[in-house]
This record gives C-alpha cells, sequence and structure tokens, in this order.
C-alpha cells in the first residue's frame, strides 16, 4: 500500500515548475551507499544531465507524464532484488506528499510505461554518486553485503541482514516505528524521495539527477537530457553525383579500339550463320497452336481399318433419356408428395429411381441452376474410362413360356372340387381316417381318445367307441368279405369288428376271428417276441372289439397287406423290433428285420408283389419278403419323411416330407424322384392315391389338399403325367397344424380330409 | 507324348491382365495411365468367369485386354507423356535457379501432342464418330459455359465454345433438329446427323456454383479429346454442305452499333455465336436444285408401292417439319434465354431477333411490323404491338415436339401453362399416359375440339351445381318436384332405405316365424370365368421346374411393379384433377356470391 502511494511522488513533483527541481540539485543523497559499480556510461549520463538541466525540465513540461502505480507494481514483480531496493527506499523517504499525490493519480490516467530494467538504471546511478571507489568490483553490482541474490525475507528473523565481504555481520539499522514513520513523513521534506536498500536496509535519498532521471525514462525519452533527438542533419558523405572524374587520368586506349575478342566472336557466330549451322529461331508458333488445325480426317475411308479389336469393342451404353418427371413444368402426378420426398432423401443415392426431386416452374425465367449437373457429367466421365464392360444378352423372355405345356385341369375330370360334406362330432383334432373298401362307411379316429364310424352319404355318425387313449392310426381291412378295423393306441393295436352293413359280413368276420382261435395258442407257445395277443369278451365283444395285441413300446402306424390277413406295426422307438408283421388269422407276430436302419417313419406293403416299402427319415428301402433280401433303396432328397403312399400299380411311390416337398418315384427309372412338387407352403403330413383314378392327394399343415393329377402310362417309355389340378381349401387352421389326413373315396373320384379343426371334410 | 497342358496357360487366363500388370508392362504411373485410357478409349473388361481369369482367385480386380495393353504400348502419345515430365523437370529447375532465360527458352520447348490420329484409330468411319458424340456434345457444351476461373483454368473452354457454336450453325444449316426438351437439369436436343440420332443435354446458362468434388483435370482430358474429335466432325459436315469451314458469315458488315458491345477482336466471334446470320457456301447455290433432287429419289427404286408411297409421306411431312417456323418472324424479349431460343427458331426456318442493346448479331428491332410472334417471359407486357402474338417460350417447344404450330392461346403471357412432356418417352402398353400426352396422340388438338370439351365440362359443372342446389332444397323441405335426371338417385336412395329399414323390422320379430322373400344370388359368370383362369393359372405356376422360377418370379414382380407405379400415377392425377374441380367450383359461388 504505502509503496503503490509512494511511487507516484516524483511525478508530483516534475509536473511543478521545473526549477523546483533544481532546489535539490546539490542535495547530496544521503543514503548513497549503494554504489552502483557497473556503468560507466550512467555516469557520464548523469553528467550530461548536470549540464544541460534546462532541456529536461523543459521537455518535462511538454510532456504528459503518465506513470502510476501499477508501474511499481510491476517493477516489483520483475526487477532482480539488489535493484528493487530503490523503490522502499522511496517508500521510507515518502513525507506528507503523499496525500497531495493521490489526486495527481486519479488525474493522469494509467499508460504505457517504460520497462522496468530502465527504471533500475536510472536507479543505480543515483547510488553511484555517494562513493562509488568504496568497492572496487565493476563486475557486481553491490556487493556490500554478500548473501546473494536470495529473498531478503529469510533474514527477517535475524539481527543482521547478511554479510560484508570481510564476513562480518551487517547489523540491520535502527528501524523506527509507526510513529516515527509519520513524523518523518511530516517532518521531513525530502520523505517522498527517500527510498530504502533492501540489500542493507538503509535510507537514501535520491538526488534531482536521479529523480530526473527516473522521469525521463518513464516517458520514453533519451535517459540523457542533454542528447537532441531533433538535430539537424549533417551529410558526412555527399550523396550528390560530381560531374567530374575524381582522377583527371587519361582514357586507355583499348576503351577506344573494338574488341578482337568480341570481332572474333562475332565472325565465328556469323560464318555459322553462313554456313547454316545457326538457323533463325522459328517463328513462335504460340498462336497457332492454340488454334488447333483441322482437316478432312476420314478422307480414304474406304481401307478397312476395322481390325480384331474393333469387333471386340464394346460400345459405352448412352445415357438414359428423360422422363416427363424431369421437366421443368411437369405434370402434376409426377411431382413428389411429402412422404414420397421424404423417403427419397431417406435412401442412399444408389438406391434412388431418380436421383434428382421434380419441381414445377411456373415459368422458364424462373428456372434454378440444377447444382449437380457437373457432378453427374463428371461421373458419367468415370463410368466411361473405370467401369468395366460385358456384353450381357439381354433375356427377352416371355413369362408364359417358361409355364410347362400340360393339359388343362378341364380335360383331366374328374377329380374333386367342391366341398360337399363336413362331418362333425369329434371334440379333439381328428389325426386319422379310413374308407371301408366298399365306399359305404368311415370310420376316424381323434385326440379325444374316440373312434367314431359314419356313413358317408349322410355324414351321420352310427357308432362311437371309447378307447381309452389317443388313436394314432386306422386302417380298414382291404378284404370286402370282412368288417375288420385296425386302430392303434398308444402301445395296443387294436382290431376291431365294424359292426356296420351287411349282417353276413360282420357274422362271417366274427367267424373267421373265432375259428383260429385254438391255433393262436400254439404258435404263441414259440413267440420269443413281447408281443401279446388278447381276445375281447364280455362287454368289449359287443362294443366290437375283437383282438387286442400289446407292444412294449408305443406304435404309430399300422396298414394291412392287400388280402386282409397281415398287418404290418411301426413302432420307431423299439430299435429292432421297430417293424413287426402280425398275421391275424393265426394271431402270430414276425420280426422281418433284426437290425434298425434308421428311424422308421412308415411301411406299405406292395399291392401286388411280395414287397415291403419301408421309409426311414431320409431313404425308402423295398425288400422282398419271400427272398429276404433288400431290392432297392430309394434317396428322397429330402430331410424328413412323413407319409408315403404306393401307386396301385405298384411301380410309382410317393413321398411326402416335413420340408414341403412332394416327391415321386418312378420304381423302373431310378432311385431318384422322377419329379419333386413344392406345392405346399408347410409340411405334408399325408399323402395317397387313388385306387381307379389317376389321381393323387397330399394333404399340408397349411390347411390345403392339393389333388393332382398322375398318369402312369402302361408304355414304358412314355414317363409319368403330373398335373396339379385343384387345390382344396377347408380346413382351418388350429395350433399351426391344417389337414392332418387325407383318404380317396374307394370307387367315386372324392377325397376325404381331416383336420385339426375336429371336422372331417368329403370333396368331390 | 505332347505337351502337358497346364491350368491357366490359355484361353480366358491368357486374355486379360490386371490393371497392375498392365501398370508394369507400359510402365507408366497410374495417373499417365488413366490419361491414356481416356484418350485411347480403354475401358476395363468383365470378363466372363472372374475365376478362370483370375487364375483361381475371385478378388474383385480390373481387368483389361491383353490386346488393348499391347495396343497401347506402341503409342506414341506415351513417349510425349514422358518428355513432358522430363520438361516439367527442366523447367522447374530452371525457376528455381532463376535461370530466366533458359526457363522462357525450355518453355518455349514445351512438348505438345495431337490427336488426331488417334481420333482417326477410335474411330474408323465417319459414322461411327458421329455414334459416340453423345457424351462429346453433352462435356463440350458443359465446358463451353464455364467461366476461366482459379478452378476451371483449361485452354479448351474457348475452344468448346467456338466448335460449339459451329456445330450448331451445322445443324441450323442442315436443319436436323429433332426435338427439345426443357428439364431441371438442363436443356436436353437430339438432332439427327447422317441418319444418327444424336442427344446432348446443356446446362442453363445460370450462375453455377463449380463442386469441388469433382476431379476437373479427368474431365479436361476428355474434353481435350471430345473437342479433338468434334472438330474434325464439323469440318467434315461443314464439308458435306458445301459451306466452308472455319464458317464464314453470308454477310459481313453489318449492324454498326454492335461494335460497341463487344471488343472488335472478339466481335466476329460473337456474332457468329448469336447464330442469327445465314453462313457462306463454297458455291452459291440455288434452292431448286435441292427440290428436284428430292424429287428425283424416290423415283429410282421401285419395290414395294405402299411402302415408297409411305416413305415419300414420311419425307413430306419431314420437311414440312422442317420448315416449322419458316414463315415466322420472331423477336425475343430481354429475359428470355437467348442463345436457346435462337437456336431453336434458327434450326426451324424462323427468323429471331433481340433488342440491340442486349447482344451482339439482332437483325431486326422491336418495332418492325412483320414480327409475328414476340417470346415474353413477364406477367405483364407495357407496349403491345396488334400485329404480333405474345407468347411464353415453352410454345417454341412444345410446337417442335409435337411437330406443329400449337394454338398459341395457352401460351399468352400470364397464363398457367399447359404441362412440359418428354418428347423421348415412347410409352409401352400397360405404362401410364398422362393425359396431357393422350390428348396429343389421339390428335385432339384442335381448337374447336378443345372448346366443345371445355363446354362440356362446363356443362357439367352446370349439372353437378343444379344437383347440389337440389340437395340443398330437398333437405330444406321433404317433398320437392322431382326432377328427371336427379330420379334415378333418388330411386337407389329410396331402395336402400327400405331396405334398412326391413332389416330393423326383422330384428324386432325376432323369435316370431316369418317368410322373407329371398335375394336371387347373382351368378355372374364372367368372374366366375375370370377366377377359374387365375386359379388354373396358379396350378400351372406350381409347375414351373425351379430352375426357371427365379426368372419367371422376376419378370412377374417387374410386371406388377410397372402396374403398381402406374396406377399409382393414375390415382395420383385423379385426386389432383378432383382438388382443381373443386377449387374452381369453389371460386365460382365465390364470385356467383359476391
Amino acid at each position: 500500500m504505502k509503496r503503490q502511494c509512494c511511487v507516484p511522488m516524483p511525478n508530483k513533483k516534475v509536473e511543478q515548475p521545473s526549477d523546483k527541481t533544481e532546489l535539490f540539485v546539490d542535495a547530496p543523497p544521503d543514503g548513497s551507499e549503494g554504489s552502483d559499480s557497473d556503468s560507466t556510461d550512467s555516469e557520464e549520463s548523469v553528467y550530461s544531465g548536470l549540464e544541460e538541466e534546462e532541456d529536461t525540465s523543459n521537455a518535462s513540461e511538454e510532456e504528459s507524464d503518465n506513470e502510476e502505480a501499477a508501474v511499481e507494481d510491476s517493477d516489483e514483480d520483475s526487477v532482480p532484488p539488489a535493484e528493487e531496493a530503490k523503490p522502499t527506499r522511496q517508500g521510507k523517504a515518502k513525507g506528507g506528499k503523499s496525500k497531495v499525490k493521490k489526486p495527481s493519480k486519479q488525474s493522469q490516467p494509467s499508460g504505457s510505461l517504460e520497462n522496468t530494467a530502465g527504471d533500475t538504471h536510472a536507479a543505480s546511478t543515483s547510488q553511484s554518486g555517494a562513493d562509488e571507489y568504496e568497492y572496487d568490483s565493476s563486475d557486481e553490482e553491490d556487493i556490500r553485503n554478500t548473501v546473494g541474490n536470495i529473498p531478503m525475507e529469510w533474514y527477517r528473523e535475524f539481527e543482521h541482514i547478511g554479510y560484508d565481504l570481510l564476513g562480518k555481520k551487517i547489523i540491520k539499522p535502527e528501524q523506527g516505528d509507526e510513529l516515527d514513520e509519520f513524523v518523518n513523513r511530516m517532518d521531513n521534506p525530502d520523505y517522498w524521495r527517500t527510498v530504502r536498500d533492501r540489500l542493507t536496509n538503509q535510507k537514501v535519498v535520491l538526488s534531482d539527477k536521479d529523480v530526473q532521471l527516473i522521469q525521463r525514462f518513464r516517458r520514453g525519452k533519451t535517459v540523457d537530457p542533454s542528447t537532441d533527438p531533433y538535430a539537424p542533419w549533417v551529410d558526412t558523405f555527399t550523396s550528390e553525383v560530381m560531374i567530374h572524374p575524381v582522377t583527371n587520368r587519361p582514357e586507355h586506349k583499348r576503351s577506344f579500339i573494338p574488341s578482337l575478342w568480341e570481332k572474333q566472336e562475332v565472325g565465328r557466330i556469323v560464318h555459322a550463320m553462313k554456313m547454316g549451322w545457326i538457323k533463325p529461331k522459328p517463328p513462335t508458333e504460340d498462336e497457332e497452336d492454340d488454334e488447333p488445325k483441322f482437316y478432312n480426317l476420314w478422307e480414304n475411308e474406304n481401307e478397312s481399318e476395322i481390325n480384331k479389336r474393333f469387333n471386340q469393342h464394346i460400345p459405352a451404353p448412352k445415357m438414359r433419356l428423360p422422363g416427363h418427371a424431369e421437366s421443368y413444368n411437369p405434370p402434376p402426378e409426377y411431382l413428389f408428395t411429402e412422404e414420397e420426398e421424404l423417403a427419397w432423401k431417406a435412401k442412399e443415392p444408389e438406391e434412388r429411381k431418380i436421383n434428382f426431386i421434380p419441381k414445377k416452374f411456373s415459368s422458364f425465367r424462373l428456372i434454378t441452376a440444377y447444382p449437380r449437373f457437373c457432378n453427374e457429367r463428371f461421373e458419367r466421365c468415370l463410368d466411361l474410362y473405370l467401369c468395366p464392360r460385358q456384353r450381357k444378352m439381354r433375356m427377352n423372355v416371355d413369362p408364359e413360356d417358361l409355364i410347362p405345356k400340360l393339359p388343362k385341369p378341364k380335360d383331366l375330370q374328374p377329380f374333386p372340387s367342391t366341398q360337399a360334406l363336413v362331418y362333425r362330432g369329434h371334440a379333439g383334432m381328428v389325426r386319422c381316417i379310413s374308407v371301408s373298401p366298399d365306399g359305404q362307411w368311415l370310420v376316424s379316429g381323434s385326440d379325444d381318445s374316440t373312434l367314431k364310424f359314419w356313413e358317408v352319404a349322410t355324414a351321420r355318425c352310427l357308432k362311437t367307441l371309447h378307447v381309452g387313449g389317443v388313436v394314432k392310426d386306422i386302417a380298414w381291412n382291404p378284404n370286402v368279405t370282412l368288417s375288420l378295423v385296425a386302430a392303434i393306441v398308444d402301445c395296443d393295436l387294436l382290431v376291431l369288428n365294424a359292426g356296420l352293413g351287411d349282417k353276413l359280413i360282420v357274422s362271417n368276420t366274427d367267424n373267421i376271428l373265432s375259428s383260429h382261435t385254438p391255433t393262436e395258442e400254439n404258435s404263441d407257445a414259440g413267440n420269443k417276441l413281447p408281443v401279446h395277443w388278447h381276445t375281447a369278451d364280455g362287454k368289449k365283444w359287443k362294443e366290437g372289439h375283437r383282438v387286442k395285441v400289446t407292444h412294449p413300446k408305443a406304435l404309430s402306424q399300422v396298414t394291412w397287406h392287400g388280402k386282409g390277413d397281415y398287418l404290418a406295426v411301426v413302432m420307431p422307438q423299439a430299435d429292432s423290433m421297430s417293424v413287426l408283421i402280425h398275421q391275424l388269422s393265426r394271431q402270430r407276430t414276425q420280426n422281418p428285420f433284426r437290425k434298425p436302419k434308421g428311424l422308421v417313419q412308415r411301411v406299405l406293403f406292395h399291392p401286388l408283389r411280395p414287397f415291403l416299402f419301408v421309409a426311414t427319415q431320409r431313404y425308402v428301402r423295398v425288400y422282398n419278403l419271400l427272398k429276404q433280401e433288400l431290392v432297392k433303396k430309394l434317396q428322397t432328397n429330402c430331410k424328413w419323411v412323413s407319409s408315403m403312399a404306393v401307386h396301385p400299380g405298384g411301380d410309382n411311390v410317393i413321398i411326402g416330407s416335413y420340408d414341403c416337398r412332394l416327391g415321386w418315384f418312378d420304381l423302373d427309372l431310378s432311385t431318384k424322384p422322377y419329379q419333386v412338387l413344392r406345392h405346399h407352403k408347410k409340411a405334408i403330413r399325408q399323402v395317397c392315391y387313388h385306387k381307379t383314378y389317376p389321381l393323387f392327394a397330399s394333404a399340408s399343415d397349411d390347411g390345403t389338399v392339393i389333388v393332382c393329377h398322375g398318369r402312369v402310362y402302361n408304355d414304358l417309355l412314355q414317363n409319368p403325367l403330373i398335373v396339379p389340378v385343384k387345390v382344396l381349401r377347408g380346413h382351418t387352421m388350429t395350433s399351426d397344424l391344417g389337414v392332418l389326413d387325407c383318404k380317396f373315396h374307394p370307387t367315386q373320384p372324392w377325397v376325404f380330409s381331416s383336420g385339426s379343426d375336429h371336422t372331417i371334410r368329403l370333396f368331390t | 507324348m505332347g505337351n502337358r497342358k497346364r491350368k491357366y496357360e490359355s484361353g480366358a487366363a491368357t486374355s486379360y491382365v490386371t490393371r497392375n500388370q498392365a501398370l508394369k508392362k507400359l510402365q507408366l504411373t497410374l495417373a499417365d495411365f488413366r490419361r491414356l485410357c481416356i484418350l485411347k478409349g480403354v475401358y476395363p473388361h468383365e470378363p466372363r468367369h472372374r475365376k478362370k481369369v483370375g487364375k483361381g482367385s475371385t478378388l474383385p480386380k480390373t481387368y483389361y485386354f491383353l490386346k488393348d495393353i499391347q495396343f497401347l504400348l506402341h503409342e506414341p502419345i506415351v513417349g510425349k507423356f514422358r518428355e513432358f515430365k522430363a520438361f516439367v523437370k527442366k523447367l522447374k529447375k530452371a525457376v528455381a535457379k532463376k535461370e530466366h532465360g533458359d526457363a522462357r527458352r525450355i518453355r518455349r520447348n514445351k512438348p505438345k501432342y495431337k490427336l488426331d490420329h488417334i481420333v482417326r484409330e477410335r474411330y474408323p468411319s465417319f459414322i461411327d464418330a458421329l455414334r459416340d458424340l453423345d457424351d462429346c456434345l453433352s462435356m463440350c457444351f458443359l465446358f463451353a459455359t464455364f467461366p476461366q476461373t482459379k478452378k476451371t483454368r483449361f485452354e479448351g473452354i474457348h475452344l468448346c465454345q467456338r466448335i460449339t457454336v459451329e456445330f450448331q450453325h451445322y445443324i441450323i444449316a442442315s436443319r436436323s433438329l429433332r426435338k427439345v426438351f426443357i428439364s431441371v437439369k438442363g436443356i436436353y436436343y437430339q438432332v439427327e446427323v447422317m441418319g444418327q440420332t444424336i442427344t446432348w443435354v446443356a446446362p442453363h446458362k445460370l450462375g453455377y456454383q463449380h463442386p469441388t468434388d469433382v476431379d476437373y483435370r479427368i474431365m479436361a482430358t476428355f474434353v481435350e479429346f471430345y473437342t479433338t474429335m468434334l472438330g474434325f466432325i464439323n469440318f467434315r459436315l461443314y464439308h458435306t454442305l458445301g459451306l466452308h469451314y472455319p464458317p464464314k458469315l453470308a454477310l459481313e458488315g453489318l449492324g454498326g452499333k454492335d461494335s460497341d458491345l463487344c471488343s472488335k477482336s472478339e466481335l466476329w466471334q460473337e456474332r457468329l455465336a448469336a447464330l442469327t446470320q445465314v453462313l457462306e457456301n463454297v458455291m452459291p447455290k440455288t434452292d431448286d436444285v435441292e427440290d428436284v433432287e428430292m424429287d428425283q429419289f424416290p423415283a429410282g427404286d421401285g419395290d414395294d408401292p405402299d411402302r415408297l408411297e409411305e416413305a415419300r409421306v414420311e419425307a413430306e411431312k419431314l420437311k414440312q417439319f422442317q420448315k416449322l417456323f419458316g414463315s415466322l418472324k420472331f423477336f425475343l424479349n430481354r429475359e428470355v434465354p437467348r442463345e436457346t431460343l435462337s437456336f431453336i427458331i434458327r434450326a426451324f426456318g424462323g427468323q429471331v431477333s433481340w433488342f440491340e442493346t442486349v447482344a451482339v448479331g439482332a437483325t431486326y428491332d422491336e418495332a418492325d411490323e412483320t414480327i409475328t410472334h414476340q417470346i415474353v417471359d413477364r406477367p405483364n407486357v407495357e407496349k403491345k404491338y396488334l400485329s404480333r402474338y405474345y407468347i411464353q417460350p415453352q410454345w417454341v417447344f412444345d410446337s417442335v415436339n409435337a411437330r406443329k404450330l400449337l394454338p398459341v392461346k395457352d401460351y399468352f403471357p400470364d397464363e398457367v401453362l399447359p404441362p412440359h412432356l418428354s418428347p423421348f418417352v415412347e410409352e409401352t402398353e400397360g405404362e401410364y399416359v398422362p393425359p396431357e400426352k393422350q390428348k396429343l396422340l389421339s390428335g385432339n388438338t384442335d381448337e374447336t375440339a378443345e372448346q366443345s370439351e371445355e363446354e362440356i365440362e362446363e356443362e357439367e359443372e352446370e349439372e353437378d351445381e343444379e344437383d347440389e342446389e337440389e340437395k340443398g332444397e330437398s333437405s330444406e323441405e321433404e317433398d320437392t318436384v322431382e326432377r328427371l335426371y336427379s330420379q334415378k338417385r333418388r330411386k337407389v336412395d329410396t331402395t336402400q332405405t327400405n331396405g334398412g329399414e326391413g332389416k330393423d323390422k326383422e330384428k324386432g320379430r325376432k323369435g316370431k316365424m316369418a317368410v322373407v322373400r329371398g335375394t336371387a344370388e347373382k351368378d355372374d359368370a364372367e368372374a366366375r370365368l375370370r377366377q377359374q383362369q387365375m386359379e388354373e393359372r396358379k396350378l400351372a405356376e406350381m409347375m414351373i421346374p425351379k430352375k426357371k422360377k427365379q426368372l419367371y418370379k422376376k419378370i412377374m414382380f417387374g410386371r406388377k411393379r410397372k402396374v403398381q407405379e402406374a396406377k399409382k400415377l393414375k390415382e395420383k392425377r385423379e385426386t389432383y384433377d378432383k382438388e382443381q374441380k373443386a377449387q374452381k367450383k369453389a371460386q365460382k359461388k365465390r364470385k356467383t356470391s359476391v
């Protein structure tokens, strides 16, 4: 605080008339121990300053002095401690004039200040005045105190403030208290110019010259007031060119004589030009070259320059011509709606159908520039030289030609085309159906563990049997003289007497079954298989149950031999006994295979020959039962066979699979499918042939039954003709299952289908 | 034992080389190679079997024909490229050493190359060159509009301007312009030169910002070749017409005021670019000669009289078309794009002029009483002459595309212009045809027909209005006098209401036995037949073998999409028309009410 106050003091002084400064000129600086050993020139400046007192005062008057406290602050920060002594001294010396100074400080706005180094320089000169020869070292600034360049606060606690050259302590001088300071300030007229040397802690009174120096320095003037910055220029060396030579020597002769060497050189060039070695520079052809010369390039066109390269040339396709949408005034329908524009913007530039947004301008004058014009030309250029070209034959195919030429379904009638009857009554999905060989009765097995007998013509349910389990498969005996139905419930094979139709046949069936009962026991003795035959009696007999064959594992399918005596069952989980053949008349069971060949899906008897078809997941094997050998192995090319049917002729087989394919095999042709149909959208559940008509049908999970015309010719050379004729819809989808079973009527071109919607439908 | 045959030593593997192999062989940098490819017209090929050509790898590489590369090997320009590189090095060195004299000398000896032989090589016959003119013209016309700026500093710009003007002069002289189209991108022109159809696009003459993502050096290389090619083509074309090749105007000194508009050195060029004057022939020719020749041609060969007759009619039509503006005199206002319109008008034999102060080349001024059409593109014109039509520029374009002078009524200033349709679209079966085009195709553009149509429309509108009025009345008073034409509607209404009542009654009587008259089921035989056919088709589709199924699906998909697009456009148009009609009606009502 003090310091800040004290620093502007000198200025205050200077503002007053210059004679006042003169008063202090001879005032001896008392605290002038601080000698400045270094600079001789500074001393000179001091002296010169003494000489020209007047000038400086004038100059000081002229210039408005704008120094202020801030400068001193900066001094504190940057000046090395040895030199900072002065401000402190000043502060000490400050008298009561500090008050006076304050307004001056306010009156003078802050301005730029001189560098602090200059300031210190000036200060040091003042010290030099005291006794400069006390210390003869000229290198160091001040070596009265030898502590060096350290913060002096470190000596704050001590009595001494450092050491002199001889190593003696320099004792701190007496420092008055605040009161002394105050008195001093009031009484001492030199208080304002007294500063404290920081190194020795002694007071130094600045001389007038010193003060002046500091002031001049701060104003940015030369430190030496005697120098005149505007002195007239003395031109030592004249710049004027004299007309007369400095020397009066006459010119040399050779300056008048043409140079021989030059002559020789010129002669040589002239000779070369004469001889034509050097030619005149050709006229600059700049203008001519800028304008290329055109002439008739194709003058002699007739000579054939067309070589092999040109035959291979693929011309670049032409740019697409603009459509109506590109017009500046297109019909309104070509303009984008807001959604279309958003969609256009959201797309990648490559995906867009047109590369601009159609715009409408009401007149030609209003058309705006198309910013992408240059880019489009550039892209075209890139295409022309960077894009690989290939000659492509444009496919000009009429889609009608791709559709194979097949007879029309109309010409292939009869086939089932409309839904005629719906058989309702089941409470669960109907897994299996079977039609009696005379076509009068229908039997169905359902998940509600019942068997239902229906009259085909009226859709009346005649009989319901509770069997106590899900009916997996059901098959009517193909023998017309028997009215037997085989059904599969879990592990049991049930053989039932339908008890419908001709009473004679019914009773005859019972007789046949009962007549064989004695023999059955005999054969049973030698049977090693874990299969047990039971004959029904009592209530069950009345319901129609006749024979029950229990198996060790769950059954999945039953099928009759054409003659109605043998039946085959599939037991997929029993490895070596997955296919069993039962003989009903003797109540005997055979196991034709010793080793399993995979998960058996279906078995079927050949309608005419003693063959057995066994479908595993991917293959169908055909065995000769008599010779006990493998006849054929068909590759189905599908993942999982679901169903199989054999043509009544016996030479063709169709396979339905869970991967939506239906494969037709011609056994005479090859082991691979003759044709694969992918009609269905979902897994095929059942396929079947018609006994008399050339029809086959497939039932699928997509709720449709597709009826196809499949004619087999007797001529071996002619391949079977397969034409899909009708897609039958009617069943509704429940729990992702559609139609589960389909069967043809034995005599009529009708098809029955049973579905997961608890119904059976007849299509005629 | 014969030589063992190894893989990849013959066939496709040896006839292609990759780009890097080509570079190695040619000993060129990639930039030079590309330049060479542009100039020589060498392009990469897509091999049919990538694996065979890539010797087992199917990596995406660019393949060139080995023959093409070998062909480049002998190109003299490759040597020039190398010389140029040496030149640049020398020049740089001289400049760096501040040897200005040397630098000047080196600069003077800058290696130059000509592309004449390349043009001949790429286009052995003149027709080949014409066939490939599309891109050439588009690029030249683009470059002709470029200013000389820092970004676009090419020597070719001036040349481009010159030769495009020359080409336009040829088109005018030979009357071979066929179609013009104003698009949002630029103006398309289609000409027929020596039986070749050439289409190009010129940008609108507006201030373009030069995009930064375009490599102008590549375009400049293309233009370098194209200017050479177009120059030679111009020469040849001028010669076929018997014109001086550096073109000469028939009347040299014309218009003293022109000299004020541009510097003297450019005056001749500007006058040529104005396209208003006829070029001078090498041999003075009379018009009669041409006619006679034309007449004699068809008489010469006689195969099929019908076809001959057809051809003659066609030729006659073409001749008429070429003289479309023959008897007309146009005057362009200053806001109209002068270059485009003067080119089109002159190409169809019209005369054209503009204010003398607008540009060089005006041949007559506005006060000329013989002017038939003045093209104006501002809503109102202060001073009108009665002796001429004031029309908007689109009339010129539409007339050319329609091949006849369209009625000017729709094109008066401040009139809402009819849509400008693209003449390049030829709609095939099933595609959408805008109604304006349908009208044009059916030849129903006569004024009388239009009038009658309008009348019909008006009548319809009136009827509609009456109907509406009636409705209003009927809502106010239940029993009003019925008019004949609204009877039907009424009847329908009543039947409908009756039906509704019947249902209500049925509901009320539920539970009671009642005999309700059954409704006869309509037996729509056609629909049934259609359905049956659909079914049959579906069944037949099932039998398409897997091999062809994909193709079939693709084709059908494409067809379906086309139909859908057409349908969408049609719907959009219908809704638009309805809106317009509603607006019109509202306006009319407002008028009447006021």
